[in-house]
């Protein structure tokens, strides 16, 4: 039985046409029309003949939050590979901890953006999601390293915080209840 | 100086960077204590040495074709690593491959714990 009743019949998904267009020239490394037409068939193809569920966002874009979300995957992405590199040639275990993180936000999107990013960067990984209390479950390789378990914690949530102030709408973003940046604030958010 | 030489210097640099990190990546595995631990060596610096391999690569090659094809292996590789690394760390944890006298918190157990006892009292008291 599907999860998504609402599932319909011939949707057209212009976004995930659009993805998997791309990713056909990108195969190809050809920019000619002829290419980009077999893709969109392609695309088409896949779209009907293997229907996915529509991803419910309800979001809007902002450029900035986008910016600092991935300028700041991108600091932490090295800062936590150097960690791990070194934490191989330290001497003794790691002291790790399994944490629980209650995230604001419901929405599933926004969970699973989360936890992917979450498994990537603050020394973590995701051990368990649980959807119904939106509680991730992570598994911090070293405490120490992680400045201790309120901050690990922490830093999960500024992760959460900085999706929803990339992808989400105003009345997500105050149902999560994180109003809108206040100007004093703004610089501040943009430096931690 | 020209500016192919100063890819080259670049790409010998991310090609070598890129290699210590998967290199580092690789000890973690083996010294690493236990299966979640391991993990991390599997997503976080394996990830990283190999973006910065491909971008040495891409320096070098310097040819459209095959460095759009470099950002699709980073693009899926971002996408799939984590959850490859998610879905073996559950399945570790569900199946008690996870040596919990090396946590020093462990609030999964706790709470599952704290569910099984909640559910106890409510089968042993149905009255309520």
């Amino acid at each position: 039985m599907s999860l998504h009743p609402r599932r319909r019949a011939v949707a057209v998904q212009w976004p995930t046409m659009l993805w998997l267009t791309i990713v056909w020239v990108l195969l190809w490394g050809d920019l000619r029309l002829g290419n980009v037409l077999a893709g969109l068939a392609i695309a088409f193809a896949v779209t009907v003949l293997l229907p996915l569920p529509a991803v419910a966002s309800g979001g809007r874009l902002r450029p900035f939050g986008l910016i600092r979300l991935v300028a700041h995957f991108a600091r932490d992405l090295v800062v936590a590979s150097v960690q791990v590199g070194v934490q191989a040639f330290r001497p003794g275990p790691p002291v790790s901890a399994v944490i629980g993180v209650r995230l604001r936000s419901s929405s599933d999107l926004y969970l699973t953006l989360t936890a992917e990013l979450c498994s990537l960067v603050p020394g973590s990984i995701v051990v368990e999601a649980h959807r119904l209390t939106r509680t991730l479950y992570l598994h911090v390789l070293d405490v120490d390293t992680a400045g201790g378990i309120e901050a690990a914690r922490q830093s999960v949530l500024d992760q959460e915080e900085r999706v929803l102030r990339a992808i989400a709408s105003d009345a997500q973003l105050a149902a999560a209840g994180l109003g809108p940046v206040p100007a004093a604030n703004r610089k501040r958010g943009v430096t931690t | 100086m020209s500016w192919t030489t100063v890819a080259d210097v670049v790409a010998a640099i991310c090609l070598l960077g890129g290699s210590l990190l998967a290199f580092a990546a690789g000890v973690g595995l083996v010294r690493f204590p236990d299966l979640l631990a391991r993990m991390h060596s599997a997503t976080k610096p394996q990830v990283l040495g190999l973006i910065l391999v491909l971008i040495g690569l891409a320096l070098r090659l310097r040819n459209g074709p095959a460095v759009w094809m470099l950002v699709l292996v980073v693009a899926f590789q971002l996408l799939t690593s984590p959850v490859a690394s998610h879905m073996v760390g559950r399945a570790g944890y569900r199946t008690g491959k996870v040596r919990s006298e090396l946590l020093v918190v462990d609030e999964l157990t706790a709470d599952q714990n704290a569910a099984e006892s909640e559910a106890d009292a409510r089968d042993a008291a149905p009255g309520l």
